[in-house]
């Protein structure tokens, strides 16, 4: 790193060896057992608990925090696993502040939820740690499904119909299986390789095939698929990303947010990565806050995320604008942006502020510029062309995630209806695998 | 400040609050800090003949917890002083020197016969101590060697030592009960026949408090066995309370004072004991688990509720519950109560809907938003929901006023109480002239 002031323009290298290391280390550390012990008897074992309500995967939250308060974390993951396989990254990238722990009645009490999100991550960690796969597969069925992403919804829908004894393809796009897990969530929240470790796991139950850079509509076909299999699953995400189209936007140091944060996921080393001394990321989601809090932990000087509503409308939760403030991220809001400016290589981004009048967002006309030599553009991803219906903007499904077209089912971000969460993905491609398994099964 | 200050059976201490006969009061180290820390008076531990006895080498405790870990049961299996006699005296009489204003009591356990006690009694005597307490409670070790509980479990042998202390000894005498027994009141009257200046209970209770179920051995576990040992902490408070009233209650013994033990973690826990008739309170647990330092909440505590309920010393509210100590038979079967939830307080755990769904009288509701409210036409006010509860004051049960109907019997709620001594479903009942 150089000594004296940062240099503008975008560089590697910002910080010491060092520092990366301790940035991109585990966000919320692992509760070691005291702490568990600790933390779950806190939990009231409430009736009809409202934390299993607020969760999508419906885990038996007060059952497994009572099996980890009597010594027998093993017992816990396996009652989270059988809602959830994918329960491990959960504990890891679920905003439980606006779910389990939102609704926990200690919240309520005493603004002090149990801390449901960690200890979920304690009981599933003992149990991968001790490489134990708590599933047995059924008898074959000579059964064979295709599923069309390595995503959450994909691999919680494979995982459950090969325990139903189904043989499963999973096709997937990327030359890794994980979907946003290992390529759209930021580093910190999973560090240790998490999502290739837990999908070799959850692999465990046999009756999976993966085949990597397989993608539907370059490398095979819908058409194909349902004639090559018993039924096929589409769990293939939001492949597209909306643009900004405002003059300047096609500068150099002009990025998709979710390329970013792939980028950075996927670096052998994060100092290689070339960060800007200012940077701007445009959007209030997730995705925004992943991109704008790394790009602070690789040495930028100024981050700010500038968002055209108010704060309270931003889709990233409470928790997540606070971890962003804390890291130095500035949240700016009630602006749009109007242009980008710069000699090839962006330089300012001219934002007018904004209102609501009559409903509408409306610019005020009053304008300002945010000097920016990398600006991240996180303002919505889009469904790639399935030739299914559409709700919205989504893949039309309905009960059990039928889609208009027989036999086929879709699950995850991909489809209408619930929010576009890794535990809602889950969710959505286990009770997909129910239906499928159902009709297999010739129930219908 | 009310004055605090007690004269128990004749032993003057500045506050009712001593340590009980037990590790920390066996050594001048501990009881100087005690004193210091400001305990009004220390039991010390039970002496006994030479050659002193000796200890096991392992674990000598096992504990019961509750949530995060809190210590609500201790378990011993540590005998009397492990200490030659003639140390342990020289050490009461050099601290009862230094601290002349705190109650010194003395317990000792020797074998049944007069020959021991007359030995011992002048020695302890010629210490200075301010009284004797006789260890007839300890349940484990002694017990097999024919003293402690195994003495306090026959009434006849308790009168027999009484006596003999007594007849060999102008100090004070405290006879210390065991619980390990049926019936509380029968050995306090044979302390009293014997001449006893005061009781104490409870001593500990037979107990195991686990298991270890790699070893399949009793906690605390010597070289994979276990022996019972004796239970106290907070755990036990409920059944020493109901023995110190039970003698409170007994008119043979209504007079006999009473140094309340068992459980005493707080200054409330104390204030409890002393108002069914105890004189002064023994703390061992307490002390054991958080320090000597405990005895300030205790004081600053008690002062406060006295100076705010308006008591000014301890004699004030020394057996104030006694009377109201009553028998099952007595109890008023008019009073109606229903259980009430406050919404505003209700976090809306559901505990009292499973409590009173699954194991009472269905009497509680649940809408789909989660309010929960009682259906008074099956509430039987059993209190279980209030018990289950995890916020203090949230559900109360409130009395239904006379010329009321209980919705659950439709009976009219009658203003004159009833019990069943009189009620028409009791075969023995005397019909009301």
């Amino acid at each position: 790193m150089a000594d004296g002031a940062p240099q503008s323009g975008i560089s590697a290298n910002r910080l010491e060896a060092e520092d990366y290391h301790a940035n991109f280390a585990d966000l919320y550390p692992p509760l070691d057992r005291h702490e568990a012990h600790v933390a779950s008897d806190r939990c009231y074992f409430c009736y009809d608990a409202p934390c299993v309500t607020a969760c999508p995967t419906a885990i038996d939250i007060p059952l497994f925090i009572r099996q980890i308060a009597t010594d027998t974390p093993e017992a816990a993951a396996r009652t989270i696993f059988s809602q959830n396989i994918l329960g491990g990254m959960c504990a890891r990238v679920c905003p439980t502040e606006q779910l389990c722990e939102e609704a926990c009645v200690r919240e309520a009490a005493e603004g002090k939820p149990v801390q449901i999100g960690r200890l979920q991550r304690y009981a599933t960690d003992t149990l991968m740690a001790a490489d134990v796969h708590p599933f047995t597969r059924a008898a074959a069925t000579g059964k064979r499904v295709a599923v069309v992403g390595a995503g959450p919804a994909g691999l919680s829908a494979a995982h459950r119909l090969a325990l139903h004894g189904h043989d499963v393809t999973i096709l997937d796009a990327k030359p890794k299986a994980g979907g946003l897990n290992e390529y759209g969530i930021a580093a910190y929240k999973t560090p240790d390789n998490f999502a290739q470790r837990e999908v070799d796991w959850l692999l465990q139950i046999g009756g999976i095939s993966v085949e990597h850079e397989r993608a539907l509509g370059r490398d095979t076909t819908l058409e194909q698929l349902r004639n090559d299999f018993d039924a096929v699953f589409l769990g293939i995400g939001l492949s597209g990303t909306n643009a900004l189209g405002i003059p300047g936007d096609d500068l150099e140091n002009v990025q998709d947010a979710v390329d970013f944060i792939d980028q950075l996921r996927q670096a052998n080393a994060k100092a290689d990565i070339p960060i800007g001394r200012d940077v701007v990321v445009i959007g209030g989601g997730m995705t925004a806050v992943d991109a704008a809090v790394q790009s602070r932990l690789l040495g930028a000087e100024t981050v700010t995320i500038v968002y055209r509503r108010g704060q309270d409308g931003m889709s990233a939760s409470g928790k997540e604008q606070d971890h962003a403030t804390h890291e130095g991220v500035h949240l700016k809001c009630n602006a749009q942006p109007v242009a980008l400016h710069g000699d090839g290589a962006v330089r300012e981004v001219e934002f007018e502020y904004t209102t609501q009048s009559g409903g509408q967002l409306v610019g005020t006309g009053e304008r300002f510029r945010l000097p920016a030599d990398q600006v991240f553009v996180a303002i919505g991803q889009t469904l790639g062309e399935t030739g299914l219906e559409l709700d919205g903007r989504k893949i039309a499904v309905g009960a059990g995630g039928r889609t208009t077209l027989d036999g086929v089912w879709a699950g995850g971000d991909c489809a209408s209806g619930g929010d576009d969460l890794t535990v809602t993905a889950v969710a959505e491609g286990r009770d997909a695998a129910e239906d499928i398994h159902a009709m297999l099964s010739g129930g219908e | 400040m009310a004055d605090l200050s007690i004269n128990f059976a004749g032993i003057k201490s500045p506050n009712p609050f001593w340590l009980a006969s037990a590790p920390p009061t066996d050594k001048e180290y501990n009881v100087r800090r005690a004193f210091d820390a400001g305990w009004g008076g220390v039991v010390w531990k039970t002496l006994g003949l030479d050659p002193h006895v000796v200890n096991v080498n392992g674990p000598r405790y096992g504990a019961i917890y509750g949530a995060d870990r809190r210590l609500l049961g201790l378990n011993n299996i540590e005998l009397i002083t492990d200490r030659p006699l003639q140390t342990n005296l020289d050490e009461i009489k050099a601290v009862k020197r230094d601290y002349p204003d705190r109650a010194m009591v003395v317990s000792l356990m020797v074998p049944c016969d007069e020959k021991s006690w007359k030995t011992i009694l002048p020695m302890v005597e010629e210490t200075g101590a301010d009284g004797v307490e006789l260890n007839f409670g300890c349940p484990h070790g002694m017990s097999e060697r024919g003293m402690g509980s195994a003495v306090g479990q026959v009434p006849e042998y308790i009168e027999m030592v009484t006596r003999w202390v007594k007849q060999n000894t102008r100090m004070p005498c405290i006879v210390k009960l065991t619980p390990n027994i049926t019936d509380i009141r029968k050995p306090a009257e044979a302390a009293h026949r014997g001449g006893a200046d005061a009781v104490s209970l409870i001593n500990t209770i037979n107990s195991i408090t686990s298991v270890n179920l790699d070893l399949f051995a009793p906690e605390p576990t010597i070289d994979g066995k276990g022996a019972h040992g004796g239970y106290c902490g907070p755990a036990v408070k409920p059944i020493a309370l109901n023995m110190v009233a039970e003698i409170a209650r007994n008119p043979v013994t209504a007079d006999l004072p009473i140094s309340g033990i068992g459980g005493i973690t707080t200054w409330r826990d104390a204030a409890e004991f002393i108002a069914l008739g105890a004189g002064s309170v023994q703390v061992c647990t307490a002390a054991m688990t958080y320090g000597f330092k405990i005895v300030e909440e205790m004081i600053s505590g008690l002062g406060q509720w006295m100076d705010e309920k308006g008591h000014t010393n301890i004699d004030a509210i020394t057996g104030r519950a006694v009377p109201n100590c009553s028998d099952w038979q007595n109890l008023n079967l008019n009073y109606v109560t229903k259980a009430r939830i406050d919404q505003d307080l209700c976090i809306s755990c559901g505990r009292c809907f499973a409590a009173c769904e699954d194991t009472s009288h269905q009497a509680i509701s649940m809408s789909a938003d989660r309010t929960f409210e009682v259906i008074d036409e099956e509430c039987v006010a059993c209190n279980l929901c209030v018990n289950v509860c995890p916020v203090e004051g949230c559900i109360t049960m409130e009395e239904m006023k006379p010329g009321e109907v209980d919705p659950r019997t439709g009976r009219t709620v009658e203003a004159e109480p009833a019990d069943w001594t009189t009620h028409p479903n009791n075969p023995a009942s005397v019909a009301a002239e």
